[in-house]
């Protein structure tokens, strides 16, 4: 059922009774072409583009809780492109010009707001970064301003310039901004259903079949299920689903926190990061204060943090924002972070044949979604790695033709 | 009309008659009086209609008297004490309390707004990702309408005044709640010695008994509270806390609480006391007393104004001395509800009784019978008359299963009140958040504490713990505090249990939702589960019809749950709802996380004292008061402030860093060289360790001789660079850059603690023992010697080599190293000399017109020398290969952190970035930094780049600008014109050059 002003109003007609399930919750099928394990975002957009674009249709999808129950669920839903590195700007670049378009592309809102997003300077140190960053930025064609002071007053007029770092410029992403997370998953969810992929909840992997180094299939709680090729697309727990088929993957997992205020009538229209601080902020369409925390300093899977991280957070929020000190924390909450040696993901073939990783996107994986499940696909269906992918390969570990956004950026993780 | 406090009753309550207080609401003046809250103060005058609902802007009042509540949410105070969403059943009241309704335009009665009630059967739960699709480009706009019909009351507009602190608390036995159940847990907690702290919500303790009249031993139960209150202020070893709120429960025993010191005064009045206290404590036991709170039953338009919860309805009439109406109906599922139908009428309500069970019996029933209380049994209320005061319900008797009414069966009940109860829910939010298990009890319809986790060790007792008798709560009470105390090593008397005389209660009936004439979802009429976000029974349905029925897809997909209240009464119903849709228990259906904090926490109380100067707390050298003094302009450098160049009146940074450079190369200049990371190093495996943390080699170091080190992380990348010296045999002490301090500390006992724990070497951070003042220039070592008897020449002294004596009287280590390329001494003294010392030199200096400089002036210096600064120069992604320096990459060590990386294929490639010199085509133009070498000049983006400038300055010694840049195969170009484009269009050209624009050969620093 296609949505629209015109089917809610049939639907309202009928106390919308006729409304049908967003996606089936079939029984798992013996074999697939393609399955992919993780319903979070990356995981439905990976489903998706496979059936869309690579002619894929026997596909499954499983999650081992609820779909978009992990990092999908719990990010700061920020979406920019202005990264360092050539290979990084590309990958979300493309993320940024899949974004545009996407709710119609899905017939799902997923509310893609290029509301603007700045990244603060505090010193001298920081001016170096944002000038090198923007005018790279630039050069591959990105879009990117370089505000003063005064400029950035006037796009946060509440905002206090001269705090314990003064705020010395900004770097604007125009195009950079926000989404809404959850309709994210569940938009690609609902058009890879109606495209014949299944999608299976509860779910959960726990090994997988390998014969002579080609996976064949992964063992489940529901059974064994079969398949030609297996994209993994676990965040967090992507080392553990790896230790499964005997594969050790670089990365680390630490909890990172965010937090929402209660919701008050609008305020900040725009998307503030800094890194000099380490503070950022948006804010909701329901009204929300929208702030994301550091990781905390050591590895675990537990999907919360310490009470710490929120202090240093909230500090550096009412040291940029005084007005905000008597706003009050309604939420807290912490998902668990895949990160890798220099912070970008890995989207990769392993030494398992057909067994295909995409993980290791750290703190900032949601913005990246619809570029990292196409480029994904691609790469899963065809005989080479999508060449926007190509470079986040497994192998830059062994060569060391690392993609350091985090040293690049001096980004506080 | 004035109102008068009509519904005041004439004697009673916990409230003080002799203190009368006047407030306004939307502007209205009223009075209220001392020990009254916001919300029994306008119950007092009448006042209903408190606020609109977050989505359909319908009328709200009053719905529960603590904080649960979901409607009554004001905007409290004006101008910088403006504060939105408070919940008038918190706000305690005093003198001139100002408040306003929310979510309202233009004013409460009239709101424009209200067309979405209208409009509510277009916008059910959801709609919004179904539509504002069309056109693509209309979404933003649709938003900002859709931005400005959300959010509750307004963010505050200026700075906060209150002041806000901290307190560290650790104890044996931290009691939450000062009930029933956990005054007796702080009794027999208190008599065995623990230490105990006991922290409550409210003004005054005793939890329930404040509002629910009881007897404890024969006497009034507040009097037991009197009393045990009294003897446990009297114990040293008890810490008693009210208006204190335990937000989060965090791992290893680690609670939060936020005390709200000053909130019940009227603003800016508190003296000297802070606003709100956050109090971080941790316990060896917990003792979780948190209560429980009522849920309402869930029928048509149960919503209105005047809908509130039985109990709450009960305590504004103990607690508070408020009858909000004379006429009430009360609409139950359980017997505790008739205990309220029994208070109101003895003070004089007309009260009907409408009871879902088809026969309840029992004490309490044949009390209210005995006091003339109607009770309609198998009866459901079905519609309510009154849109923003209720007028009276419609009720009709129930079918046997209780999914139908009987339509035969409709009578009507005037009423302005309709006190409802579905139960009560245990409050294990805290339990919850302990990591602790969840088991769902069918006797109550709510979920108790099950098994907890080892790391947090609690016990919970009382209505948290499911039970709701007082007797048992008392027990529990007393049961808890003892074992808590015991397992923290105080072993005490555990007393017998104070009599308490209660009812006992029959069984209730569970109908998660009440139907009425249409079905639900499917008419006029809402049937509300959760009350400030909108969110209705006929939602759930919706959202299961459409497939959200997990927990969590259905919290996100309707928000139940995710409102200022967090589902404090609603989340249960939801559960109960969602299960009997999914034809499963409900502990088959799960629970949604209880996240912190459990009521909302003051982004200020979290901030503490650690705002403006002692947010992360500026650092200042022993020098810096006459840097103060001296015309110096800061730069913040990590924590530190440090001088970024001295300016002479007017002069502008350009001149004064081009006067600088000229004084250090040709006579003298001295900077601060204090903030440098200094770390003592000391222990047998001292030499080992620097040959594995830098690329060179350091067992043969003679001891006072300096050497210059390159740290390089795992993959063989630059991480941080200084000059480490031997003092000792087993002594060394290492620099590191000013900002990476505190990050080599961390990798060096990263490393020691996590690799090599069987090693001898302890590193401690010396760099605020030592203030360094740095010598620079030809006549260092004259003025030096004017302070020293320290022999200076080149042979008793050489370059790279340090030397203990005193300097101006004071024990100093002078060390001779440079980072400006010329002869140059950095003279380390104990900080409390750092200011004598370096104004001796200023003294001393003056014949040799010493200049001090600063960070800028240094930078210039050392680019002309072709040194780097690391992560200006490198960026987490540079070798020693590539900044030239592979001299300094020992090729005999066997091992160094960084050396298998060295040599993967793409890090021992030709071709890579490398460190070059560039001189702009201009001389006089400084190339900016951060702009990029491309390969080609293109009209328009994309255009790819070669490299980037790192490091540009005006440099005077060279006579023309320099730069440094990291550049493709930046060796191989030596001589080549590249071209720089930037973001605003301008072209720049430069040749590639050389990195070390001066004094090529290092002549004058060994000189």
């Amino acid at each position: 059922m296609k949505y629209s002003i015109f089917s809610l109003l049939r639907n309202s007609l009928n106390h919308h009774q006729g409304w049908q399930l967003a996606w089936r919750s079939p029984d798992p099928k013996p074999r697939y072409d393609v399955l992919i394990v993780g319903g979070g975002g990356h995981g439905l957009a990976t489903a998706y583009y496979l059936a869309k674009e690579c002619g894929i249709r026997s596909v499954a999808v499983l999650e081992k809780g609820w779909l978009g129950g992990g990092n999908t669920g719990r990010n700061t839903t920020i979406v920019r492109s202005n990264y360092l590195w050539d290979e990084s700007a590309a990958l979300y670049d493309h993320a940024v010009d899949l974004w545009h378009g996407l709710s119609q592309e899905l017939n799902y809102n997923v509310m893609y707001s290029p509301r603007g997003l700045l990244h603060l300077a505090h010193s001298v140190h920081d001016m170096q970064e944002i000038s090198r960053r923007g005018n790279s930025n630039h050069l591959n064609g990105i879009d990117a301003e370089f505000l003063d002071p005064r400029q950035v007053k006037e796009m946060v007029p509440f905002i206090n310039l001269n705090c314990r770092y003064p705020v010395m410029g900004a770097l604007l992403q125009r195009r950079g901004g926000t989404a809404r997370h959850d309709a994210v998953a569940w938009g690609y969810a609902r058009a890879a259903d109606e495209m014949g992929v299944d999608i299976i909840q509860n779910c959960e992997v726990t090994g997988f079949r390998i014969d002579n180094g080609t996976v064949r299939g992964v063992e489940t709680s529901r059974g064994f299920i079969g398949a030609n090729k297996v994209g993994c697309v676990a965040a967090g727990h992507s080392s553990v689903l790896a230790g499964m088929a005997g594969l050790r993957l670089p990365l680390e997992s630490f909890p990172l926190q965010a937090l929402v205020s209660e919701p008050v009538k609008p305020v900040i229209d725009c998307v503030v990061m800094s890194n000099g601080v380490h503070a950022y902020i948006s804010q909701s369409d329901k009204g929300e204060l929208v702030i994301g925390a550091s990781s905390d300093d050591y590895n675990s899977y537990t999907q919360r943090g310490g009470f710490n991280v929120i202090e240093d957070t909230i500090g550096a929020i009412v040291e940029l924002y005084p007005i905000f000190s008597r706003m009050r924390i309604l939420r807290q909450w912490g998902g668990v972070v895949d990160v890798t040696v220099d912070r970008s993901p890995l989207i990769s073939r392993t030494s398992v044949r057909n067994l295909f990783f995409n993980c290791g996107w750290g703190t900032g994986g949601f913005k990246a979604t619809p570029a990292s499940g196409r480029v994904f696909a691609h790469s899963i269906a065809g005989e080479e790695m999508h060449s926007i992918a190509a470079p986040f390969s497994i192998d830059r570990f062994h060569s060391g033709a690392l993609v350091d956004e985090g040293a690049a950026a001096a980004v506080a993780h | 009309m004035a109102r008068y406090q009509q519904n005041r009753l004439p004697t009673g309550g916990r409230i003080d008659r002799g203190r009368r207080m006047s407030f306004t609401f939307d502007g209205e003046e009223m009075h209220g009086y001392a020990g009254d809250t916001l919300a029994s103060a306008l119950l007092a005058n009448d006042v209903r209609m408190v606020g609109r609902s977050f989505k359909y802007h319908r009328p709200r009042g009053i719905f529960s008297a603590g904080a649960e509540e979901p409607n009554a949410l004001v905007q409290l105070g004006e101008g910088a004490y403006s504060e939105p969403n408070m919940k008038a059943t918190q706000v305690e009241l005093y003198e001139g309390l100002k408040s306003e309704s929310q979510n309202r335009w233009p004013n409460l009665r009239f709101d424009i707004a209200s067309i979405n009630s209208a409009a509510s059967r277009l916008i059910p739960a959801g709609f919004y990702y179904k539509t504002f699709m069309w056109p693509a480009s209309m979404w933003m706009t649709y938003e900002k309408w859709i931005r400005k019909s959300a959010g509750l009351g307004k963010a505050p507009t200026h700075a906060d005044p209150d002041r806000y602190e901290h307190r560290y608390a650790h104890c044996d036995v931290l009691i939450v709640g000062a009930g029933p159940a956990g005054l007796a847990a702080a009794l027999t907690a208190g008599r065995s010695g623990a230490r105990v702290i006991v922290v409550d919500e409210q003004s005054e303790f005793g939890g329930t008994l404040l509002s629910h009249p009881a007897e404890i031993d024969e006497i009034p139960a507040m009097e037991w509270v009197g009393a045990v209150t009294a003897e446990l202020r009297g114990l040293d070893n008890v810490t008693l806390l009210s208006r204190t709120t335990v937000i989060g429960y965090y791992d290893y025993n680690y609670l939060v609480a936020l005390e709200r010191v000053t909130d019940h005064l009227p603003p800016g009045t508190g003296g000297s006391l802070p606003r709100q206290r956050l109090w971080k404590i941790r316990a060896t036991r917990v003792v979780l007393a948190t209560g429980a709170i009522e849920r309402g039953l869930v029928f048509a338009d149960n919503d209105r104004p005047g809908v509130m919860q039985a109990g709450a309805v009960r305590s504004y009439i103990n607690r508070y001395s408020v009858l909000p109406a004379s006429n009430i109906v009360v609409f139950t599922n359980n017997d505790s509800a008739y205990r309220t139908a029994i208070d109101a009428s003895a003070n004089g309500s007309t009260v009907t009784v409408v009871d879902i069970r088809s026969s309840p019996r029992g004490e309490l029933i044949d009390k209210a019978e005995q006091a003339n209380i109607m009770v309609f049994r198998g009866s459901a209320v079905t519609a309510v008359q009154g849109r923003t005061r209720i007028r009276g319900v419609e009720i009709m008797r129930l079918n046997a299963a209780g999914h139908g009414v009987i339509r035969s069966s409709t009578t009507k009940v005037d009423c302005a009140i309709v006190a409802t109860s579905g139960g009560w829910t245990p409050t294990i939010h805290l339990h919850s958040q302990a990591g602790s298990k969840l088991i769902y009890d069918e006797s109550i319809a709510g979920y108790v504490p099950g098994d907890g986790v080892n790391i947090n060790p609690h016990r919970s007792a009382g209505a948290c713990n499911g039970s709701f008798d007082l007797g048992k709560c008392l027990q529990e009470g007393l049961r808890a505090g003892h074992a808590a105390a015991s397992d923290a090593g105080h072993e005490g008397e555990m007393p017998i249990a104070p009599r308490a005389s209660m009812e006992v209660e029959g069984p209730m009936r569970v109908l998660w939702t009440i139907p009425c004439k249409h079905p639900v979802g499917r008419g006029p009429k809402k049937h509300f589960h959760e009350l400030q976000n909108d969110s209705t029974v006929g939602d759930i349905h919706l959202a299961v019809r459409e497939g959200f029925s997990s927990v969590e897809h259905l919290k996100r997909y309707t928000t139940t749950g995710m409102a200022t209240d967090q589902g404090k009464t609603s989340n249960l119903i939801a559960l109960g709802v969602l299960s009997g849709l999914r034809r499963e228990p409900v502990q088959s259906t799960g629970v949604t996380t209880f996240r912190p904090p459990y009521t909302p926490l003051t982004f200020g109380a979290v901030v503490g004292q650690n705002r403006r100067e002692l947010f992360l707390q500026e650092r200042k050298t022993a020098m810096h008061p006459w840097h103060d003094r001296n015309g110096a302009v800061y730069e913040d450098v990590g924590d530190w402030k440090r001088p970024r160049y001295f300016s002479t009146g007017q002069e502008s940074m350009d001149r004064a860093v081009q006067r600088e450079c000229l004084a250090v190369r040709n006579s003298i200049g001295m900077m601060d060289a204090s903030t440098l990371g200094k770390i003592d190093i000391q222990g047998r495996d001292s030499a080992w360790l620097l040959d594995m943390m830098y690329t060179n080699a350091w067992s043969k170091l003679e001891t006072g001789r300096c050497r210059y080190g390159l740290m390089l992380n795992e993959h063989g990348m630059v991480f941080d660079d200084g000059v480490t010296t031997r003092i000792g045999e087993h002594h060394y002490h290492m620099t590191t850059t000013t900002g990476g301090a505190a990050r080599v500390l961390t990798w060096l006992e990263e490393w020691l603690q996590t690799e090599w724990p069987e090693k001898q070497v302890y590193c401690t951070s010396v760099t605020e023992q030592w203030a360094v003042a740095a010598i620079n220039g030809p006549a260092a070592r004259d003025l030096l010697s004017e302070l020293t008897d320290m022999p200076l020449d080149a042979e008793s002294f050489p370059f790279m080599s340090m030397r203990e004596g005193r300097v101006a009287g004071v024990p100093a280590r002078v060390f001779r190293i440079s980072f400006s390329g010329e002869l140059s001494y950095e003279i380390n003294v104990p900080a409390h000399h750092g200011l004598y010392l370096w104004e001796q030199l200023v003294e001393h200096g003056a014949r040799y017109d010493l200049c001090p400089y600063g960070t800028e002036s240094m930078h210039v210096l050392r680019a002309e020398k072709g040194f780097i600064i690391v992560g200006q120069d490198t960026d987490g992604a540079v070798t020693p290969d590539d900044l030239g320096m592979d001299w300094i990459v020992s090729k005999k060590k066997q091992d160094f952190i960084g050396r298998r990386s060295l040599s993967r294929s793409d890090t021992a490639r030709a071709g890579r970035k490398q460190l070059v010199g560039l001189l702009a085509e201009d001389p006089k133009q400084v190339l900016p930094e951060g702009a990029h070498i491309v390969a080609e000049v293109r009209d328009k983006p994309p255009m790819p780049m070669l490299g980037h400038v790192t490091s540009s300055y005006m440099s005077p010694n060279v006579g023309r600008s320099i730069a440094l840049a990291l550049l493709e195969d930046g060796r191989n170009r030596m001589g080549e014109q590249v071209s720089l484009k930037l973001m605003d269009g301008r072209v720049m050209r430069a040749t590639v050059v050389d990195p070390v624009f001066y004094d090529k050969d290092g002549a004058r620093a060994r000189g």
